[in-house]
This record gives structure tokens, sequence and C-alpha cells, in this order.
């Protein structure tokens, strides 16, 4: 991977109306960026700056050396000199040609054979043959969306942008049509970005997700880190996470390095983040997997860190585990999710209605400041 | 039989045609990609020849071609001869009220040509000309058949405009339809007879020659 502060794709886009958009980013040669983010967040706007078919009112679009876009030197260059494939939601094949000539079409060889020889090989690489003669109109979903990605690779473009290109498909397909990705991108050595609502894909496919809400990039990282270290309360809401609540930094420690929070009735150690001062206000998260239920029948160490204690409210069988939500302190405000293997459960006797004591472990309590 | 009024006619139709489809498709294509403040009056102002009696429309274009008219003083002054029962007249009256026609099935055409298709080929490097003839012509070609087709049929039909703008001179602007109109008048039954049934004939086989285009593409085409 280029390392090169100037290679790959620089994106930045600022706009007031009629989409609002905040956007910076930067995917590099080889990388595979998702852009993630609920409907009219402005993931598919952004991938049409990029391209070229909508203009932002101020802002820059860069790959390596070239711009493409900014604003400020008054350069817009159309989509035809961009050097860009992009992957159409609904893949916008051309529907009166058949596959094979949904690529030559776009071809520039200049003798009939040679186009379809080419075209041939594309929809080889994209593991679509003998269908070379169908109309888009007899391809299953899966299939066309093969032809529209051959055919956005046909100009050699030098980044690949795919705008929810799963999102056509039924699950199956799906699942299969993102291991190509992953198994393709390896050979397409360029920066690829991919904008889907659908935070599982985001998780499998990226290299680094870009969180957008309102137009805006919120925080950028490999999936893990903002799965667990999301930068504000927003992000983690955005992302999904559950056990998200409020607190408020009371001290650090130095030896052992904790922070120490106050939140309901309780003091909890928290991993150590000396740079918020103490007396500010935090939002704060747990994973359900960092909290720890305390045993019925015999009491263990380390429960001292963090001992919480509720009442069960919502207990869920999902496969072999348990998904539970207590009301801390039987207080329905505070609901802290946790999850156990089905047996631990069993064996604890749990159900709803019964009490419990969690322990929530230091390290996997992520503060965040407040927005 | 009227030869030479079905032969003027077919020439008047012939060079409408001509003329009207390639505005059609500029026309057509604008107003199905562009939005702008005056829309809504210029499509109004194109579809005015549907509605508007015949009589109507060529009293006004036979006043804006007379010899005190601006155009009228313009072409007179340019070629030599008055504008108004001349075949010209005749082509420039037929090209105004065969506009609708011209217009109506290539914009329709256009309209249903999902944007993301032109996209897409831009996205591939296509340039617009490019884009044009081997994406979109071929998508809405049979929208512009159509609207030849029926400008063709049209204007061999067309009656009340070609008689107030063309007058009724026998080979220079006496289309088959006045003709028909003059053997009716001359109690001439069984000529009139003939030539209906020609024209009879021929709109129908044009219709029926769209319809079955349409239903051809729409059952071959999905998007």
């Amino acid at each position: 991977m280029n390392t090169d502060s100037t290679a790959g794709l620089r994106v930045h886009l600022k706009q007031a109306a009629p989409i609002h958009l905040d956007a910076e980013f930067h995917c590099a040669t080889g990388e595979l960026i998702v852009l993630v983010g609920p409907s009219g967040s402005g993931k598919s706007t952004i991938l049409r700056c990029i391209a070229g078919l909508t203009a932002p009112k101020t802002g820059s679009v860069r790959f390596n050396e070239t711009v493409w876009l900014d604003t400020d030197l008054d350069v817009h260059l159309p989509p035809q000199k961009r050097s860009v494939g992009m992957v159409f939601q609904h893949y916008a094949l051309f529907p009166h040609l058949s596959a094979l000539d949904n690529i030559t079409v776009v071809l520039n060889e200049a003798s009939r054979i040679d186009r379809e020889q080419r075209a041939r090989d594309l929809l080889a690489f994209v593991n679509l043959q003998g269908l070379e003669s169908r109309r888009p109109s007899e391809l299953s979903g899966g299939q066309q969306q093969r032809v529209a990605l051959a055919r956005s690779l046909a100009r050699d473009p030098d980044v690949l942008l795919l705008d929810e290109p799963f999102s056509a498909v039924d699950q199956i397909t799906r699942r299969k049509l993102q291991l190509e990705l992953a198994r393709l991108r390896q050979q397409l050595n360029m920066p690829i970005i991919l904008v889907t609502h659908d935070l599982d894909e985001a998780c499998i496919l990226a290299d680094r997700m870009c969180v957008l809400h309102h137009g805006q990039s919120l925080q950028a990282g490999t999936p893990e880190k903002v799965m667990s270290r999301p930068d504000s309360d927003l992000v983690a809401r955005l992302v999904g996470l559950t056990n998200l609540f409020v607190g408020e930094v009371v001290d650090h420690n130095s030896e052992p390095q904790i922070t120490q929070l106050r939140w309901a009735n309780h003091t909890l150690e928290c991993r150590h983040r000396p740079e918020i001062r103490p007396g500010e206000t935090v939002s704060w998260i747990i994973p359900p997997q960092q909290v720890i239920l305390h045993r019925r029948d015999r009491p263990s160490r380390g429960e001292r860190e963090n001992p919480v204690d509720g009442v069960i409210n919502d207990f869920v069988v999902l496969g072999g585990d348990v998904s539970i939500t207590m009301f801390v302190e039987e207080n329905p405000d505070l609901p802290l999710s946790l999850t156990l293997s089905s047996h631990v459960a069993h064996r604890n006797h749990l159900a709803v209605g019964e009490h419990i004591t969690v322990s929530l472990l230091a390290h996997g309590i992520h503060l965040m400041p407040q927005r | 039989m009227d030869w030479s009024a079905l032969a003027l006619s077919l020439e008047l139709a012939a060079w409408t045609t001509a003329i009207l489809i390639p505005l059609g498709i500029v026309i057509g294509r604008t107003l199905a990609r562009r939005q702008f403040v005056a829309k809504s009056i210029v499509e109004a102002l194109i579809a005015l020849p549907l509605v508007l009696p015949p009589t109507v429309l060529g009293f006004y274009l036979l006043v804006a071609f007379s010899g005190t008219s601006p155009l009228g003083q313009i072409y007179e002054t340019l070629i030599g001869r008055p504008l108004v029962f001349s075949f010209q007249g005749l082509l420039l009256a037929s090209l105004v009220f065969n506009l609708p026609f011209a217009v109506q099935p290539v914009q329709r055409a256009f309209e249903s040509l999902p944007e993301h298709i032109r996209e897409a080929a831009w996205c591939c490097g296509m340039s617009p000309w490019r884009t044009f003839k081997s994406i979109e012509f071929p998508l809405v070609w049979t929208g512009v058949l159509s609207a030849m087709v029926l400008t063709f049929a049209h204007t061999l039909g067309e009656f009340g405009v070609v008689l107030m703008v063309g007058g009724n001179i026998p080979g220079e602007t006496q289309t088959i339809a006045i003709s028909i109109y003059d053997r009716v008048q001359a109690l001439q039954e069984q000529q009139a007879a003939l030539m209906s049934a020609i024209l009879l004939a021929f709109s129908f086989a044009t219709i029926s020659f769209i319809y079955i285009m349409n239903n051809r593409t729409r059952r071959r085409r999905e998007y």
C-alpha cells in the first residue's frame, strides 16, 4: 500500500444546500473505504461529487497529483475526464444491449474483434461466462451486478465507486457477491469507495469505514475501532451500539491508571482518559460482551470491578446465546444489555424479574466527550 | 383520381417530416431533460395546434404570412414572391400545426429514459454525442418513429389550415384532402370515394404500424 500522503483519492466537500455536505476523507490506493450512514445522510451525493455527476458548492477531489475538482481553482472535470468506474445502485445497464455489448459499446479499441475480446475478458474477470448474449432483462440481479462491475472496469479506472451495489439482490446472492468483491479487490490496485446503509456489510468489507450523518463525515477508522471506540455518542447511536449512558468524570488515578466516573449511584472505574477534565459530563458505552454476570452460587474474584445490580427486564434467546436487558437499580431509564451463553443463563436460573449483579469491566468502558 | 393532389400531399408531408423530426428531437429532448421557468408555457404553445380550430390557426398564419406583416415582407423581399398561397407558405404552416406531433412522442420517449443510464455512459467515458448515438437514440427511436409517422399522416389529412393558408391552387397548394372536398362539391362522388379510401387505408396502416412498434418495444425491453 502506498503511504505517500498525496497518493490515492482525497475528497473534501462542503455545501449548505440543497443537500448539506461537510465531508473529508482520504482513500489510499488498494484501500476499500465504506461510507456508511442512514438514508439521506448524503452518501450517494458524495459518490456523485467524486464521479463528477454533481458539483458541490465548494470542495476538491484529487487523485494522486491530478485535480478532478477544485472550486477555488474553478476546476470541474466532467465524468468522462475523471478516471472513475462507477457501479450504480440499480446497475443502470443499457437495456437494449446484450451483456457483452454493454461493455463493447463503451470500449475504445479500434477493431470490433479487440473490443469483444476485452469485453469477454472483463466478464470472465467477474465470473460471468456463457451469458454474453443475454439482455439485462434476461439476467438475474446478481448477474446484472456483475455486468455493471465489469462495465465499470472497462475504462481501466483509477478509482472504483460502488453505490449500494448489493441492495437490489437477495441475501444469499448478496453474501456471494460480497465475498467475490473481497476477492476481486485484491487484484484491483486502486482506491475503492463503497456506499451502504448496511453496517454488517461495512464491517465485512471495509478496511476503514467513514460514518456519515447529514452529509458530515463524523469518524473514519477501521470497523473495529469505530464499533468499539466511537468518537461521539452520535457515532455510537449511528452504528447501533447499545449500553450508551451519560456520566460525570470525577477524577483520574495515576496508580493504578484509571479514570473515575460518576454514574447513577455508582462510581465506576474506567480506562484511563486523563485528557478529559474532572467535572466534565461525558457519554460512555460498554459492549454487552464486557458486562460480566456474577455467579449466584459461588462469588469469585473480579467481582469488585464495578459491581452493578438490577432486575432482568428482557430475556431473548438468539441461537446459542441469550441477550439480556436489565434495569440498573430497577430504573427503567438505565437499561443495560449483556450477552451470555444460554447454558450460563440456564445454570444461574435467569428469567425476567430476577435480580442479578454484574461487573462492568473497566477496560471495556469507553468515554466520549459530548457534542 | 387526382394524382397531382396526391403527389403534392406526399411532397408536403415528406418535407414537413424531414424538417420537423430533427427539430422535434432537439425540442423534445430539451423539454424532457431541462427544468426552466417557462417550461409549461412552452409545452402549452407546442400543444396548442391540437386544440385550436384549424381555421383559427389558419387565420393567424394567413395574417402572419401576408404582405403587410414583417414575415411576409421579408419573404417577399428575399424571394420575390408572396408567401401566402404558395407551397412554401403551406410548408411553413404545416411545420407549425404539426409541431405537437413531432415533439410529444419524442419528449415522452426521452422522459421514460432513466437519467442514470446516461450518467452510467458518461462514467464509462462516453462523450455526450456518443452517449446520444449509441445509448439514447436506440432507446428512443420508436418515439422518433412514432413522431415521423404521425407527422407524415397528419400532414396528408390536414384540411382547415391548408385551405386557409394555401388556398386551392391545383398543382401548387391543392392537397388531396382539399381535392376530395372539391369533388364532393362538384358531385363527383366516385372520385371522392376512391381518394377517401386511399387516405383511410393509409391512415389506418400508419396508426397500426405505430401501435405494433410500441407494443413490440414494450415487450422486448424492461428497465
